[in-house]
């Protein structure tokens, strides 16, 4: 009987306990998932941050599948990920209110810019190691109006070069890409009477050009190749010239610095709230290096579940400050946010609620 | 009399093993009635796998396809399966000679200690995966026969095929297609030199003796004989090169353009490497439409399969063989 009853005892005491675990775990965040998905140009800095951040805080864990901006954006708005990468943020006709379904009824979404990347014109020309272009010039390149190595117009440019006389073969993107968007939106703004077309991800049909799959793809074909030109990710650039982008009679390498100034000189998109930090890129502007890709992570200002809004607030809080910045240069050969971003995204991802 | 004693013995002991054995015939022939059936079924699964994803893109409205997707269905996906077909049949015109070249020589030319070591070395190529060809086409072809490509442009550019701009990179289809010339020469030559060595003893023999050359020997007895099993391998041939993807993805500096100029940069993607380009990114009516283009592909390939079956089933009676 004795023993029966401290069974029983036991038992009860033992049932409590493991109760008493489950609500506290529960409480926490600690044993808590974050997803988030969209651009694959976030992916190496993505799986540092998320390593460094799963590091930090034991028992968290980050999911992020770099599926592709339009598949993160329409993840985000069905509610299927906590966050998305894009490399845009949404045009003024997606965001509203009640949108999207993480956020609560009257929550609207929040863009804002964690990745920045510059994108280098990449050449591969023997006897010539150092080549200037303007944007009306790489504009009539990629849109096949300058067809020779030893046209005027880049001779002009590069009076010291031996240009030959050879024909140019421009690689493009196979496949869609916020790369190809903001190169061509890049030779839109600089150069809109060469450039015609709109910026898009899908390299236009109406100029033709060589096309290869992926980063790797383009570099591989440019290094490969003899006359080649064609545009990367900076960070991927290895075994050909990098061209210098002149405007307004400066010289402009692909450099972080230079890069990162694009989002300190442009304007946020007028009528949005005061914390989304969706930037028109002016891309004329003085003493910037114009050819960026600044990608963003799409959040709610106001989550339906507390403890994913926290988990959000630390993370991105985490991957927008100078340590999770300075860890995507190193893992990703991104440029670093200037300070007075990453205090205006600090405050932006403190009013996340 | 050892024999008539001998016969109940073997005759009871078979006894009891008919049961089994008929047992044994019905399971057997169930298995085989099976996996027809089940090949017929997974055929049908991929049709309506295809049809049903690829619907939405088929009947969308082409407005929402050029907002949402790619663009109107039919003119998008025109230039791919024409580049699907052109890049196919390059390869086919690159690789079925030699092919059939190496058969020949393998089972009437080779000495025979050499012919089984050739005859394996072949069926290794077969082996090697496609993204190995990929790399290898990518990085190493297409740079070595820009100076070949020059050339041809130089010499032969009145001819339509090499005219054009020559492509500074040597990505173009007709690298592709020596690529995928490469890939499928293992199976056609080990088929067709399986369907020659059927060749009936004595026809070989008959027209040797009647003082045919060996070369005419083959003309008259062998090739005849082996035209139906030499379609079915080239058609097999033809089958790896219209779906092959990873390859082509790697090599091919595709486009929209519907040329027939093989030296160019601005050559026609195929079907099946428009499909892996796109689909990582791809989302909502994107990955509808490029279902659909893998139901175009499908349909060519239904298409030249039958048309081929036609020809062989039209030849049979002046073949030969019988």
């Amino acid at each position: 009987m004795k023993i029966k009853l401290i069974t029983a005892a036991a038992l009860v005491t033992a049932s409590a306990l493991a109760f008493a675990g489950c609500a506290a775990n529960e409480g926490g965040a600690a044993t808590k998932t974050l997803t988030g998905k969209g651009a694959s140009s976030q992916k190496a800095a993505q799986e540092k941050w998320v390593a460094a951040f799963q590091t930090a805080n034991s028992g968290v864990t980050v999911n992020y599948a770099p599926d592709g901006s339009g598949a993160g954006r329409s993840a985000f708005i069905a509610g299927a990920a906590a966050f998305a990468g894009s490399d845009r943020p949404l045009k003024d006709e997606e965001m509203g209110a009640g949108k999207f379904a993480g956020c609560t009824a009257d929550s609207n979404a929040l863009n804002l810019p964690v990745y920045v990347s510059p994108i280098a014109v990449i050449y591969k020309l023997d006897g010539v190691d150092s080549l200037s272009l303007d944007p009306a010039t790489v504009a009539g390149i990629f849109t096949g109006k300058i067809t020779k190595w030893n046209d005027p117009a880049i001779a002009k440019l590069n009076p010291k070069a031996k240009l030959p006389d050879l024909a140019i073969t421009a690689v493009h993107r196979a496949d869609d890409s916020g790369t190809t968007n903001n190169f061509t939106d890049t030779l839109n703004q600089l150069a809109p009477t060469v450039w015609d077309q709109p910026a898009s991800d899908t390299w236009p049909a109406a100029f033709a050009g060589e096309a290869a799959n992926g980063t790797s793809g383009v570099v591989g074909a440019v290094s490969g190749g003899t006359g080649t030109i064609g545009y990367a990710d900076a960070s991927a650039a290895k075994n050909v010239g990098i061209a210098e982008l002149v405007v307004n009679g400066k010289a402009y390498k692909p450099e972080a610095a230079a890069a990162a100034a694009i989002l300190d000189a442009s304007k946020v998109i007028p009528g949005r709230a005061a914390n989304d930090l969706a930037y028109k890129l002016d891309r004329t502007s003085e003493g910037v290096y114009p050819a960026v890709l600044v990608s963003y992570a799409i959040v709610c200002q106001t989550y339906k579940d507390s403890a994913t809004a926290s988990l959000v607030k630390s993370y991105v809080g985490y991957i927008a400050s100078a340590e999770g910045q300075q860890a995507a240069a190193t893992a990703a050969g991104s440029a670093p946010l200037s300070a007075d971003l990453q205090a205006k995204v600090k405050a932006a991802v403190d009013s996340i609620k | 009399m050892s024999t008539t004693s001998a016969l109940p013995d073997t005759g009871t002991s078979p006894l009891p093993t008919v049961d089994p054995r008929r047992v044994g015939d019905r399971v057997f022939g169930g298995l085989a009635a099976g996996s027809g059936i089940m090949i017929l079924v997974i055929l049908a699964m991929v049709a309506a796998f295809l049809l049903v994803q690829g619907g939405p893109a088929l009947f969308a409205d082409p407005a929402k396809l050029a907002s949402q997707g790619y663009g109107e269905f039919a003119s998008w996906v025109a230039p791919y399966a024409f580049g699907t077909v052109w890049a196919a049949v390059l390869a086919l015109a690159m690789a079925v000679p030699v092919a059939i070249g190496i058969a020949l020589f393998i089972t009437h030319y080779a000495p025979r200690r050499m012919a089984a070591p050739l005859g394996y070395l072949i069926d290794l190529l077969a082996a090697v995966p496609s993204v190995v060809f990929g790399l290898w086409g990518a990085d190493l072809l297409s740079r070595s026969v820009r100076g070949l490509y020059g050339w041809l442009n130089d010499n032969l550019g009145f001819i339509p095929l090499f005219s054009g701009q020559v492509s500074g990179t040597g990505r173009t289809i007709l690298t592709a297609a020596v690529v995928l010339a490469v890939m499928v020469l293992p199976i056609i030559t080990s088929l067709s030199r399986e369907v020659f060595l059927q060749t009936p003893r004595l026809h070989e023999e008959a027209a040797l003796a009647l003082g045919a050359t060996r070369w005419e020997m083959i003309k008259m007895a062998v090739l005849p004989f082996a035209r139906p099993g030499l379609v079915a391998a080239i058609m097999l041939g033809l089958g790896r090169a219209l779906g092959e993807t990873m390859a082509v993805t790697m090599v091919l500096s595709g486009g929209k353009n519907i040329t027939f100029q093989v030296l160019t940069s601005d050559n026609p993607n195929t079907i099946a490497a428009t499909i892996a380009q796109n689909f990582p990114e791809a989302f909502g009516l994107k990955t509808n439409q490029l279902i659909a283009a893998g139901l175009v592909l499908f349909a060519i390939t239904l298409a030249v399969n039958t048309v081929a079956r036609w020809i062989v089933s039209r030849r049979a009676e002046y073949s030969g063989a019988n």
